[in-house]
């Protein structure tokens, strides 16, 4: 039997020394930025959370493949509370976004900006993920159309990501690039601690889920084991693997 | 496109900004444990029905056992 909370404790306290460290060094360590300022300290929080919703995504269609390829429900519920959380993430880092970009463009939203723009469909598409798999009643049904759904927005979003930085035009603030980016040492410290940090929310975040839900199931599983299939109240419609 | 030139706002315009967005985010992550703290209290209250019926169960067997 696989148990999820066994490793959640010792997780979660990694992760929350992770965090505070990361913040504290973002607000006592990293210097100014020159240009922009105090509000600069955002990109801690926002580009994180940015790119782990972006790889939680792909997560999610790596471990939908593992349901096509064995059709164990597992992987489905993995692939689910993968991209639950990516969109929760991703969210996070839009609302954050918009915030920078008031104080530092004046504007919440700007709809010339590919990368803004980019980041707003790869969520969107992500949030038609649930109301697809609601639309379908049959669990089998709804757990294999979910998983090519998975996979191939999944692929999508490093191409969208791939487009965007070929685009000529952009000017969005770039953190990362291939040559390493222009980060003095002690920002670029502060930030992959940050992007750790963010990492290990997620997948303790994902780990809780998934112990919950393991929980709901083993209820479910003893109950009908117990008490047989007449002692089962009907399942409700639902979005989520059952 | 016209160009975008990010500009430094004063210290205490972007302090506001810059606790906006971390106070978002720190909610975000409180609702998140909330709703999964309330699922988990179902799944508790699950498991105490799941005893109960069995306890219930046992019983009759029991009855059925000296009616026998």
């Amino acid at each position: 039997m696989i148990t999820y909370g066994r490793r959640l404790r010792g997780l979660s306290l990694v992760t929350i020394a992770t965090i505070s460290l990361a913040y504290a060094l973002a607000f006592f360590y990293a210097p100014e930025d020159v240009d922009q300022g105090f509000i600069q300290k955002i990109f801690y929080l926002h580009v994180p959370l940015a790119i782990v919703s972006l790889c939680g995504f792909i997560f999610g269609g790596l471990l939908a493949i593992g349901y096509l390829r064995t059709g164990d429900r597992r992987w489905d519920i993995r692939s689910y509370v993968a991209i639950h959380m990516a969109l929760i993430f991703g969210i996070g880092a839009l609302i954050t976004g918009s915030i920078w970009a008031k104080a530092s463009w004046g504007h919440w939203w700007v709809w010339n900006e590919p990368t803004l723009v980019s980041f707003l469909i790869v969520v969107l598409l992500f949030a038609t993920y649930q109301p697809m798999r609601f639309s379908i009643e049959d669990p089998e049904r709804q757990a294999r159309y979910a998983s090519v759904f998975a996979i191939v927005a999944g692929a999508f979003v490093p191409l969208n990501f791939i487009a965007v930085r070929l685009a000529n035009q952009y000017v969005h603030p770039r953190v990362l690039t291939l040559e390493g980016g222009n980060l003095p040492a002690s920002m670029a410290l502060t930030f992959y601690i940050a992007l750790l940090g963010i990492t290990l929310l997620y997948v303790t975040l994902w780990t809780y889920e998934m112990a919950a839900k393991n929980a709901r199931m083993q209820v479910r599983a003893t109950r009908r084991k117990l008490l047989g299939e007449d002692a089962m109240a009907p399942l409700r419609r639902s979005a989520a693997p059952s | 496109m016209s160009a975008l030139i990010a500009v430094a706002v004063p210290l205490h315009t972007a302090v506001k900004y810059v606790a906006g967005a971390y106070v978002v985010f720190l909610a975000i992550v409180l609702i998140y444990v909330a709703i999964m703290a309330k699922r988990l209290r179902r799944t508790e209250r699950d498991l105490v029905d799941l005893r109960r019926e069995l306890d219930e169960q046992r019983a009759d067997d029991r009855e059925v056992g000296r009616a026998a």
